[in-house]
C-alpha cells in the first residue's frame, strides 16, 4: 500500500512487528516513490520526498532522489525550497557529481529578494560546499557579509569559513570584511566572525598580524561580557553567553601566541575572567578552562601562569568528573613546562588515581610519573605501589617499568633500590618486562652487600606466592647464584635469621619447577639453579643426588630446550672438577661498560624515553621483541630515530643481515644475561659469528645479544681468539643494486671501525650518478672519503672508504641514503643498518 | 569544529545524524555503530561526558533515552560542547511545545526525556533538522540565544 503521507508512513513503519516486515514495507514505498517520480507530479513530489528523506534516515538508499531534489529546490514555493535544501544536505556531500548543478540555484537564491530564501542558500552552502563551488559563489559571499541583515551576516560569515576551509587562497578575499565583523554589536553575528577569524589566524601567519590589533576590541568585547549583569537573551546558568567568552578566548590564544605585547594586553582581562569566573557550574568551567589555556599558551606573566595551573589544581578537586578529565589531561600537556607549580597538587592528583573513572585514573598516573624526582621519590612510589596492589591490569605493566625506571634513576640508596623493585615484582610480577627483570638482576649482582638480604628476601616471597612469573625468575636465579650465602645467613624475616637448609632451598626450587604456575622459561632457570647450587660446597651429596635425579628425569622431557639443557648439565656432573669452575659464580656484568650504556642508549631505561614508547600508556605489554631476521632491529630503531629526531620510517627496514646473523635463534635478553645456565644454543650457528670478530677481548660474547650479554661466560671454555677475518654485510638490495658493507678493526685502535663500502649492480643496467651519504648517532663520529667512481656498472664494483668512531663497547648504526638513476629512473633510497656484530668496537 | 552529530536511542537507532565533513555511506553506517558501541555502555554517573574517538573525541550527553553526540577535534574545549548540546536540547523541547514541564526537568541532567520526546523527533525529524540548521553551521556554533533561534524558526513555520 502507498501512504499518503509522511505521518502516515511513519505510523505504518512503527507499526511493523519485525525488522523484515519493516523493510518490505520500506522497499515497496520506495518502489512506489520512484514510480511517482517519473510521473513528474509537482504536487506530490514534495511529499515524496519528505516520506524519502524518512526513509534514508532509516538507513535505506535513497539517492535516486537526488534530482528531485534540485526540482523542488527550483520551485517558486518556499515550502518545496526548504524541503529541497534540506533533502540535498541529507542526501549530497560535497564529493558527489551533482552537487555541480546545485551551485546555479544556490546562486540565484543567495541573489533572491527575499531574506529567508537566502538564509536557505547559505546554510546549504555552509553545510556541503565543495571546492569548486566555494570558488564559483565567493564573491556572493563576500557580498552578502555586509548584509544589513543580522540574520543573513551571520550565515555568511560562517559561509566564508567553509570557503577558506576549502580554498585557503580566497583568505585574502575576506579580510576586511571579517574586520569589519568584528565589531558587530550583534551576539550570533560577533560570534560567527570570531569563528572565521580563529580559521584564518590558524591558516595564514600573515593574518594573525592583520588582526593583532584587534586585541583591545577583542579583550573590551570580552571585559563587556564579564561585567554585565544578568543578560536574558545569552544567558545560561548565570553566565552572559559563555559560547561567545571561549570563543573570544580562543582567539585571544593564537594571536597572543609568541607576541609579548599583545599578550600584555590581555594580561588583565585574562586575570579578570580567572578569578571572577563562577566554577561550581559547567558552564562556568569550561570558560575557565579556556582561559587557563589561552593563559598556558600566551607569554603570560608568570603570576598568572602559576594562577591557570592552581583553577586546574582546583579543577581536581571538583566532583564532576568531566571537570576532573579536563583539568588532568590540560595538566599533562603543561607538566613539562610547569612542573613546580604541578608538583605543589600532587597529593590530589595521587587522589585521582582511586576516582572512579578509569580514564581519569590513567591520566592521574601518566602524570604522577611526569612528577617523580630525587626530592619526592620515595613518597611517590610509595604512592604507586599502594596503587599497583588495586590497579588495573592494564596499567600494570606501565606501572612496572615506570617503578623501576624511578627506582633507578632516583633512589636514595640500594637497598632501597631493591626493596622498590622487589615490591614491584611481588604485585604485579606478572607484568613486568624483560628489561626491567634483567636490570635488577644487574642490580643484585652488583652489590654484593646486599645479596644475603635480597636472596632472604626473595626466598620468603617465592614460599609466599609462586605464581607470579617475574619474581619466581629473579628468585631462582638469584638463589641458584647466591646459595651459599643464604645458606650461611639465613632467612631474615623479623629480627631473628632463621636457618635455611640446603634441602629447604632445593624444596623451593623444585617447586617452582613443578607448580602450575611454572613455563617453559621458568622450568630453565630453576633446572640452571639447582645444578648450580649443587655445584657449591655447601650443599650436602644427599641433595646432589636429588638434583642429579631430577636432571636425570628431565633428560627425556619432550621439550626440547629443558632436554638438552638436563643432558648437559647431567653430564657436566661426571666431570668433577671442571664442573666447580664452570658453575662458579657469575661475575658481575661490567655495569660500566653495559649498564649504562644500555641505560642511555638501547633500552628504553632511561626515563626520559618513558613516554615515547609507550609506556606511560601501559599499554605496550610485552616489549617488541624484534623478530626481523633474528636480530634486535627494533631498538636500535628507535635509537636512530630518537637520535635523527623522526619517527621510523617505512623505507627504514631493516636491511637483510649478513647470513652467519640471521641463523642465529632468537634469544630473549634474560636469557642472555643467564648465559651461564644458558646450553649453548647451537655451536655451529655460533662459530661464523664468533669469527667475525676482530677483538680477542669480545670473542666470548654472544654477537646477536643485548650489551649485557658480554660476559665472559665460563660455562664455554674460551676460544682461541681468532684472527681478524674480514666479513661482508649486506646493507642495501634493492632494484638490482646491492651495498656491502665490511668492517675491518684494529686491536691497538678500539672504537675505530674502517669500513669499505661495496658497489653493485646485478642487472644488466648501469647505476649511474650514484651518491651515497651515511649518518651515524651523535656518540660517534663519522668520516668518508669519496667514492671511486659515481656510474657503477654493471660486472664492477664501486667502492668507497668510510672510518665510523665510536666509544668502545657501542654498536656501530648507520643511517644510510642512497639515490642513483638506474634504467633512467631516479632512484632515492633510505635505510637503516646495525647489522655489524656486537663488540666491534671493542669492550673497555 | 564539530565533524559530525548524532542522536541515537539505547537500542542504536539513529535519530539524526549531521555530517560537516564528506563521509560515504559506507562510512556513515560504520561510524554510526561505532559510535553507539562506545557510548552506550559507558556509565553514566562514574564516567566523564567525553571519549577518545580515533584522532578525535566524542562528547556526548544523555537524556532519558536518549545520546546526543558531537565528534570535535581533539582541542576543542569538550565542556563548551557539553553545553552547546545542553542548549539544543534546550531548544528542542521549548519548540516542541514542552517548554515548561521538559525545561523543568531538564534541570537535572538525568531528566525526563522518554518516549514522548522521542516520538516527536521520529514524527517531526525535518522540524529537528531545521532547528539544528539554526543553531550550528559549517561545524560550528551559529547562534546561542535560544529567543533568537526560536522566533526565527516561527517566522519560518508562518511561510509554509
Amino acid at each position: 500500500m502507498v501512504y499518503h503521507n509522511l505521518k502516515a508512513l511513519i505510523k505504518g513503519i512503527r507499526a511493523c512487528k519485525t525488522v523484515a516486515d519493516e523493510r518490505i514495507l520500506i522497499q515497496q514505498e520506495s518502489a512506489a516513490i520512484r514510480a511517482s517520480f517519473r510521473e513528474e507530479d509537482s504536487y506530490a513530489r514534495h511529499n515524496n520526498i519528505a516520506k524519502l528523506l524518512y526513509i534514508h534516515m532509516l538507513g535505506s538508499p535513497a539517492h535516486f532522489g537526488q534530482i528531485e531534489c534540485l526540482k523542488l529546490v527550483a520551485s517558486p514555493r518556499f515550502t518545496d525550497k526548504r524541503l529541497g535544501y534540506l533533502g540535498i544536505m541529507l542526501l549530497l556531500d560535497e564529493n558527489q557529481e551533482v552537487l555541480t548543478l546545485v551551485t546555479n540555484s544556490l546562486k540565484n537564491d543567495m541573489n533572491h529578494s527575499n531574506t529567508y530564501v537566502v538564509g536557505l542558500g547559505l546554510c546549504t552552502f555552509a553545510n556541503i560546499a565543495s571546492e569548486e563551488m566555494s570558488r564559483d559563489l565567493a564573491n556572493e559571499i563576500e557580498k552578502l557579509l555586509g548584509s544589513s541583515n543580522t540574520y543573513i551576516r551571520k550565515k555568511a560569515a560562517l559561509c566564508a569559513l567553509r570557503v577558506i576551509k576549502k580554498v585557503p587562497d580566497l583568505t585574502d578575499h575576506f579580510i576586511s570584511k571579517a574586520k569589519s565583523l568584528l565589531t558587530d554589536r550583534n551576539h550570533g553575528v560577533l560570534l560567527a566572525a570570531i569563528t572565521l577569524v580563529t580559521e584564518m589566524c590558524q591558516t595564514d601567519d600573515t593574518c594573525l598580524n592583520e588582526f593583532r590589533n584587534a586585541v583591545p576590541l577583542l579583550v573590551r568585547n570580552l571585559k563587556a561580557l564579564v561585567t554585565t549583569g544578568y543578560s536574558p537573551e545569552h544567558d545560561v546558568s548565570g553566565i552572559t553567553d559563555p559560547f561567545l567568552q571561549v570563543k573570544v578566548l580562543r582567539l585571544l590564544r593564537l594571536l597572543g601566541q609568541g607576541d609579548a605585547p599583545a599578550s600584555e594586553t590581555m594580561n588583565d582581562i585574562l586575570a579578570q575572567v580567572a578569578t571572577n569566573t563562577d566554577s561550581t557550574k559547567n558552564v562556568g568551567s569550561s570558560i575557565l578552562y579556556e582561559t587557563v589555556l589561552t593563559v598556558l599558551d600566551i607569554d603570560a606573566d608568570s603570576g598568572l601562569r602559576v594562577m591557570a595551573i592552581n583553577i586546574l589544581g582546583k579543577f581536581l578537586s571538583n566532583r564532576d568528573n568531566n571537570i576532573r578529565y579536563v583539568a588532568l589531561n590540560t595538566l599533562n600537556k603543561v607538566v613539562s613546562m610547569d612542573t613546580n607549580a604541578v608538583q605543589r597538587h600532587r597529593n590530589i592528583i595521587l587522589d585521582c588515581l582511586r576516582d572512579g573513572d578509569i580514564s581519569i585514573r590513567r591520566r592521574a598516573l601518566e602524570l604522577s610519573y611526569a612528577l617523580i624526582n630525587e626530592h619526592n621519590v620515595r613518597v611517590l612510589v610509595r604512592e604507586l605501589l599502594a596503587f599497583l596492589e588495586v590497579a588495573d591490569d592494564e596499567f600494570k605493566t606501565g606501572m612496572t617499568t615506570q617503578i623501576s625506571l624511578a627506582a633507578e634513576r632516583f633512589a636514595p640508596n640500594k637497598r632501597w633500590h631493591i626493596d622498590t623493585v622487589l615490591r614491584t615484582l611481588k604485585l604485579a610480577g606478572n607484568f613486568v618486562r624483560e628489561e626491567i627483570l634483567s636490570a635488577f638482576i644487574r642490580l643484585v649482582a652488583h652489590t654484593p652487600e646486599l645479596q644475603a638480604y635480597t636472596a632472604s628476601k626473595l626466598y620468603t616471597a617465592l614460599h609466599a606466592d609462586i605464581s607470579q612469573e617475574s619474581l619466581t625468575l629473579a628468585a631462582v636465579w638469584v638463589i641458584g647464584e647466591y646459595s651459599e650465602v643464604l645458606l650461611e645467613g639465613g632467612i631474615i624475616d623479623g629480627d631473628q635469621p632463621t636457618h635455611a637448609s640446603d634441602k629447604d632451598i632445593l624444596d623451593l626450587l623444585l617447586s617452582a619447577l613443578d607448580s602450575p604456575y611454572a613455563n617453559h622459561l621458568t622450568r630453565q632457570f630453576v633446572l640452571g639453579a639447582i645444578t648450580k647450587m649443587a655445584s657449591r660446597h655447601t650443599t650436602s651429596v644427599l641433595q646432589q643426588e636429588r638434583t642429579r635425579e631430577v636432571l636425570a628425569m628431565y633428560t627425556t622431557n619432550p621439550e626440547l630446550e629443558l632436554q638438552q639443557r638436563a643432558v648437559e648439565y647431567a653430564s657436566l656432573f661426571t666431570l668433577g672438577d671442571l664442573k666447580v669452575g664452570v658453575l662458579e659464580r657469575m661475575p658481575p656484568p661490567e655495569l660500566k661498560a653495559t649498564v649504562m650504556g644500555v641505560v642511555s642508549e638501547n633500552k628504553p631505561v632511561g626515563s626520559t624515553r618513558g613516554g615515547k614508547d609507550g609506556d606511560l600508556l601501559g599499554d605496550e605489554v610485552t616489549s617488541p621483541t624484534p623478530q626481523v631476521n633474528g636480530q634486535s632491529v627494533q631498538n636500535s630503531h628507535d635509537l636512530l630515530a630518537e637520535i635523527f629526531g623522526s619517527t621510523p620510517s617505512s623505507t627504514s627496514t631493516s636491511p637483510p643481515p649478513a647470513s652467519s646473523l640471521s641463523t642465529q635463534p632468537q634469544k630473549s635478553s634474560v636469557q642472555d644475561i643467564l648465559g651461564l645456565f644458558d646450553s649453548s644454543p647451537d655451536p655451529a650457528s655460533m662459530t661464523p659469528a664468533l669469527g667475525s670478530l676482530s677483538t680477542p677481548a669480545s670473542a666470548f660474547s654472544l654477537p646477536q645479544t643485548q650489551a649485557q650479554a658480554q660476559v665472559p661466560s665460563p660455562r664455554r671454555p674460551p676460544q682461541q681468539s681468532t684472527a681478524p677475518r674480514l666479513t661482508s654485510y649486506t646493507a642495501y638490495d634493492k632494484n638490482m643494486v646491492k651495498i656491502t658493507l665490511t668492517p675491518q678493526t684494529s686491536v691497538a685502535r678500539p672504537g675505530v671501525v674502517n669500513i669499505l663500502a661495496r658497489f653493485q649492480v646485478l642487472g644488466s643496467d648501469a647505476a649511474s650518478g650514484f651518491n651515497f651519504q651515511a649518518a651515524v648517532p651523535k656518540s660517534q663520529q663519522l668520516q668518508m672519503l669519496p667514492m671511486s667512481n659515481p656510474d657503477v656498472q654493471p660486472g664492477t664494483t664501486e667502492t668507497q672508504q668510510m672510518r665510523v668512531i665510536a666509544p668502545p663497547g657501542s654498536n656501530v648504526r648507520l643511517r644510510l641514503r642512497v639515490s642513483y638513476t638506474l634504467a633512467g629512473q631516479a632512484v632515492h633510497d633510505q635505510v637503516d643498518f646495525s647489522g655489524f656484530p656486537q663488540g666491534l668496537t671493542g669492550t673497555t | 569544529m564539530i565533524r559530525f552529530i548524532l542522536v541515537q536511542n539505547r537500542q542504536g537507532k539513529t535519530r539524526l545524524s549531521k555530517w560537516y565533513v564528506p563521509y560515504d555511506d559506507e562510512e556513515k553506517v560504520r561510524l554510526r555503530g561505532e559510535v553507539h558501541r562506545l557510548v552506550a555502555p559507558r556509565d553514566q554517573k562514574h564516567q566523564s561526558n567525553f571519549v577518545e574517538f580515533k584522532n578525535h573525541k566524542i562528547v556526548y550527553r544523555r537524556y532519558a533515552g536518549l545520546f546526543f553526540c558531537v565528534c570535535v577535534d581533539a582541542n576543542d574545549n569538550e565542556l563548551a560542547y557539553l553545553e552547546a548540546i545542553h542548549l539544543f536540547v534546550e531548544i528542542l523541547g521549548k519548540s516542541f511545545m514542552l517548554s515548561a514541564y521538559l525545561t523543568y526537568l531538564l534541570a537535572d541532567t538525568d531528566a525526563f526525556f522518554d518516549n514522548v520526546c522521542e516520538l516527536d523527533l521520529v514524527f517531526n525529524f525535518y522540524k529537528v533538522y531545521a532547528i539544528l540548521d539554526e543553531i550550528f553551521l559549517a561545524g560550528e556554533i551559529e547562534e546561542t540565544s535560544k529567543d533568537v533561534v526560536l522566533s526565527r524558526l516561527e517566522e519560518l513555520e508562518k511561510l509554509e
